[in-house]
């Protein structure tokens, strides 16, 4: 199944990323008015390690997903290799952050929980940090499965 | 003495969301974000105009303008004029400047027409018909000889085969980063043709590239041993550059770190300076015993290329180089780039390379040693229409460097002497080098390069032509506007309308 | 042909479904459920007070859950009785049904400590299940006053739900701090004047002594009218029927890794059970939504012939209150050494001891602490990894760049 890998070697730290996963989920079709004034909440995370090294981090789509598991709504769950979250369902009781081991399930400003669902529910086609990465350090790709 | 900046930064704050990207990615530090104001402010004083902010932005709220804060107007003492002599009484120093001459000087490229066929010669569709773009490099025999039973002697000097008239022209490792020489390897690989190392010697990650390699050997003879010699294809003494004829180089040591050190073969940190002659030439007889002793060196294998700045008596020299041994003559016109020149010499030394090649290869053929050498022309080569016209004017192949260089990103900011090259081209900072991704650079020089194949061949079928060898020195392809009766007669082609 | 029971019909027993679906897609599966409602997550009820889901939206797995996992569901039934020697299951109605593999999700119930006079108070209610809260629903009214018994996790999710569909509420608690089970009190302090903040009373330290009709009289001389009173002081694993069937029972159905019960084919899953908690090394009630899921999971993947463990369980809590929320897991214990990081409006207490993660505390700031919980979960050395910086901040960039390239290059 296709993942989002990154390149931790070509990722600039630019945080594009992150602006651009806001903007894909915003719903809105205008950047600025998506995002000028307000905090984002992307579900992709630039971070920085002790040598200055900087990656993406997002949902990994485990085989063996927590957040489904603790979900006490039963709005998380795993179709076809994919976890996602019905936000209809989602109490925003955040045990799903909780129990993440990668960090990968973020609340989002509103209350409730959200991760990345690969661009699937919204109108980007593929997903937006991919698309956006200037540098090619994120990639949408089929490396196999866990064993 | 302050001046106000040369550039502005207009930013379009109703549009700008705050995502900091201008100011991560801005190795000049222009851009910064003020936590009190939630606002981002810039110093314009360092920005260089290299639009790696502007490119990034993803709302658009950038961009940079010319300011226009000048100093009284004079047609004689323009505003750089006077800025630059208000410097050098600041400083004492030669003014150094990057990538080739920017001044309104003519470019000949322009004001020279192709033709196209019609009626009574019919144009060929390239879509259709096949099309050979594929050339040779290399001494070619004057006639046929046949061996003693009779048979054709088919043993030719070696050639260097290109799939498309078009190089990479030499920038060494050290000028431009790891990356990027791995974007030009990758790509002249996967199209079949050449890169080439400049005097930079060859990274050994790269080795595994040599059949699409030149290997350089310069003055300074930075990182020339027998495995890089034996490592590429070719091997080109560069004699001269189009942007700094008659000097030398000069890598600064803050450049000479970690592998780029280790590649040229000097200490780390210590300066590497290329002088301005070749200390065992000063002849062309002494060319020919380093021709001959490269060639000995390498068991005859290897083409041996000389590659001379456009300068006054070009055509005399390249008759001398043609009859040393040499099996391809490069000639580098004035426009051509650099990572680093003294801005005087930049601006103000050699001659356009139209009319350089013009005058060699007229010269050649009229001494009748043009088969002695193929002639590679290169400064400023910007598009397949140039390629087309150089060819018509008696190239074998074209070089290319500065256009290789925007295909991998660089926006012509002309501020490579920094070191701080925001598109991860000409520096050596990791976090720089890193903004090149040779996946995608090399991609995108394949593009180029097949772009440009595709305009070589439909420019040919229009003159209905189908083989690049056809087209080699037609000048009568090519027709002169606006030019006087002398550009006429070096050009060696008539004027429009004739 | 299989034949599965499973006695209760919560998460555990959905777990356990799957977990036997996920081997065995022929045997019979039979669920006695005492409620009359498809599996719904018993946290939601407070939700559900304040109008963020409804009766639909809980349904924990979609309407063919059961149908899809070939599940036959006994809605309104209780097991009276396990015949281990006859393997069947004896139901209050005098049928039986015959087992080979039996899974105990049987849960708690509200534990009523004896208080004077409470037969004369009129409207009080525990606060566990739909029942539960669809007969609190209607006996409030926008004028009641609460008075809610017991400031843990579901006296204090319940007063939460009323906030906005009452006069007042007032919670008392015999411990001197709110959320006493996973709190300390410089934690708990911050979580009750957030409280309080909202406009929830609180009277701790103490207890009721007696009531008479809507008015409460505390041990320390405290005196509350009420219109509605909940009784939330606690819970009790429900582990007669193992008890009595001989199984080993503690304050909870004692079962190992595998879920297993000291009985042979008797699996226990979810809140009646009690298990070893990896943080402090100690067997522990740990009624946890989410171990109750991956407990019913692994003892349904054992009951059908599978190989399955749950053996890394840690007590573990996400709750929040009108949008501030508090993290915890592990515990700390005897000895552990506090790093701490605090203002006005977050508090972070991480406890380590002999180089792990034992548990840690967080207010305010729920960013990824999923990172945490997982040091403890897996018991990673701290001098494996860069503690100084995930003190800070959790983050993958302090787990060394080995780890980095296996979750981040790779399928996981």
């Amino acid at each position: 199944m296709k993942r989002i890998y990154v390149k931790e070697e070509w990722c600039l730290g630019c945080h594009l990323c992150e602006y651009n996963c806001a903007f894909a989920n915003s719903g809105m079709t205008d950047m600025v008015k998506a995002l000028r004034g307000k905090t984002i909440y992307p579900r992709i995370q630039v971070e920085t390690d002790e040598n200055g090294v900087t990656y993406a981090v997002s949902c990994r789509h485990c085989n063996d997903p927590l957040c489904v598991k603790s979900c006490i709504a039963g709005a998380l769950s795993k179709k076809d290799g994919v976890i996602e979250i019905d936000h209809s369902k989602c109490v925003g009781c955040l045990t799903c952050v909780l129990v993440c081991p990668y960090g990968a399930v973020v609340e989002d400003g509103s209350g409730v929980a959200q991760k990345c669902e690969l661009c699937m529910k919204n109108t980007c086609g593929a997903p937006a940090c991919v698309k956006g990465c200037p540098n090619g350090a994120i990639v949408y790709e089929d490396r196999g499965e866990a064993e | 003495m302050n001046f106000y900046p040369e550039f502005e930064v207009v930013r379009n704050d109703s549009r700008c969301i705050r995502c900091r990207v201008c100011e991560r990615q801005c190795a000049n530090e222009v851009h910064w974000y003020d936590e009190d104001g939630k606002v981002m402010l810039s110093d314009e004083s360092k920005c260089v105009n290299c639009q790696r902010c502007v490119t990034l932005c993803p709302t658009r709220a950038l961009k940079i303008v010319k300011s226009d804060c000048r100093l009284r107007e004079n047609a004689n003492y323009s505003d750089q004029t006077i800025k630059e002599i208000y410097r050098q009484a600041e400083t004492g120093g030669v003014l150094l400047s990057s990538m080739g001459n920017p001044n309104p000087l003519p470019v000949y490229w322009d004001k020279i027409l192709i033709n196209a066929s019609q009626v009574t010669n019919p144009p060929i569709d390239p879509l259709r018909e096949p099309m050979e773009t594929r050339v040779f490099l290399g001494k070619k025999p004057d006639h046929i000889t046949r061996n003693a039973d009779g048979s054709l002697d088919t043993k030719l000097a070696p050639q260097l085969t290109l799939s498309m008239p078009v190089m990479f022209s030499a920038m060494s490792y050290g000028s431009i980063s790891y990356n990027a020489h791995a974007s030009l390897a990758r790509a002249a690989s996967a199209l079949g043709i050449y890169y080439n190392t400049g005097e930079g010697g060859l990274h050994e990650d790269f080795y595994k590239y040599g059949k699409n390699t030149i290997v350089q050997v310069a003055s300074g003879r930075f990182g020339v041993h027998k495995d890089y010699l034996e490592a590429g294809a070719a091997i080109e003494i560069k004699m001269g550059q189009g942007a700094k004829p008659g000097i030398g180089g000069h890598l600064p040591g803050t450049k000479a770190v970690g592998d780029v050190s280790k590649t040229r073969m000097i200490p780390e940190g210590s300066d590497a300076i290329s002088p301005a002659p070749h200390h065992d030439i000063y002849s062309i007889e002494d060319l020919r015993q380093l021709v001959y002793s490269l060639k000995e060196a390498t068991e005859y294998r290897l083409p041996v290329i000389v590659k001379v700045a456009a300068v006054h008596n070009i055509a005399a020299i390249a008759s001398g180089i043609a009859r040393s041994g040499a099996d391809i003559i490069a000639i580098d016109g004035f426009r051509g780039g650099t990572g680093a020149a003294p801005t005087r010499i930049r601006d103000n030394v050699g001659i356009p390379i139209e009319l350089a090649l013009a005058a060699v290869d007229k010269r050649l053929r009229d001494e009748g040693i043009r088969n002695n050498v193929s002639i590679i022309c290169g400064g400023s080569v910007r598009s397949a229409a140039d390629v087309v016209k150089a060819i018509a004017l008696g190239a074998d192949a074209c070089y290319i460097a500065t256009a290789a260089c925007l295909a991998m990103g660089c926006h012509l900011c002309r501020s490579c002497h920094t070191g701080k090259c925001n598109w991860g081209i000409a520096t050596q900072r990791p976090d720089l080098v890193k903004r090149l991704n040779p996946d995608i650079g090399s991609q995108r020089l394949i593009n180029l390069m097949d772009a440009w194949r595709h305009e070589i061949k439909e420019l040919m079928g229009g003159m209905g032509i189908n083989s690049i060898e056809a087209l080699r020195g037609n000048r009568l392809m090519l027709r002169g506007v606006g030019l006087t009766e002398k550009e006429l007669e070096i050009l060696g082609i008539s004027h429009a309308g004739e | 042909m299989k034949k599965y029971v499973i006695i209760g019909n919560g998460v555990a027993a959905a777990g356990c479904i799957e977990g036997i679906r996920s081997v065995d897609a022929e045997g019979s599966i039979t669920v006695i459920s005492a409620e009359s409602y498809p599996v719904y997550c018993r946290p939601l009820i407070s939700y559900y007070l304040e109008n963020k889901t409804d009766l639909q939206r809980m349904n924990y797995r979609g309407e063919s859950f059961y149908a899809d996992h070939n599940a036959t569901v006994l809605y309104g039934k209780n097991a009276a009785e396990i015949r281990t020697d006859a393997k069947q299951v004896v139901l209050n109605d005098g049928s039986s049904i015959a087992y080979d593999a039996l899974c105990c999700c049987t849960g708690s119930s509200p534990f009523v400590p004896p208080m004077t006079g409470l037969d004369t108070v009129e409207k009080k209610f525990s606060f566990m299940t739909i029942d539960d809260t669809l007969a609190l629903e209607k006996a409030i009214t926008p004028e009641s006053r609460v008075l809610i018994i017991g400031a843990g996790l579901i006296g204090l999710k319940c007063a939460e739900g009323l906030h906005e569909r009452v006069r007042s509420i007032t919670v008392c608690d015999l411990a001197p701090r709110v959320l006493s089970s996973i709190l300390d009190d410089r934690c708990a302090a911050m979580m009750q004047k957030h409280l309080e903040d909202h406009g929830i009373s609180f009277i701790l330290g103490t207890s009721a002594k007696e009531f008479q009709g809507g008015h409460a009289v505390m041990q320390n001389g405290t005196e509350v009218d009420f219109d509605v009173l909940v009784l939330a002081v606690g819970v009790r694993a429900n582990t007669a029927l193992v008890k009595n069937a001989g199984g080993n029972v503690g304050r909870g159905i004692a079962v190992d890794d595998a879920c297993r019960t000291s009985l042979a084919g008797i699996y226990a899953a979810g809140d009646c059970t009690e298990y070893h908690d990896i943080s402090s090394d100690a067997v522990k009630v740990m009624a946890l939504m989410p171990n109750a899921y991956m407990q019913g999971r692994t003892a349904g993947v054992n009951m059908a012939g599978g190989e399955a463990a749950f053996d890394n369980a840690i007590p573990m809590n996400s709750i929040g209150f009108f949008g501030f929320h508090c993290h915890t897991a592990g515990s700390q214990p005897e000895g552990c050494e506090m790093f701490e990081e605090a203002d006005e409006n977050h508090i972070k207490r991480l406890f380590v001891k002999d180089d792990r993660l034992t548990g840690f505390m967080i207010l305010g700031t729920m960013h990824r602490t999923g990172i945490y919980t997982a040091l403890i979960r897996n018991q990673t050395p701290l001098s494996s990894v860069d503690f100084a910086r995930l003190k800070i901040e959790p983050q993958l960039a302090a787990m060394g760049s080995a780890y980095r390239d296996k979750v981040l290059k790779g399928a996981v």
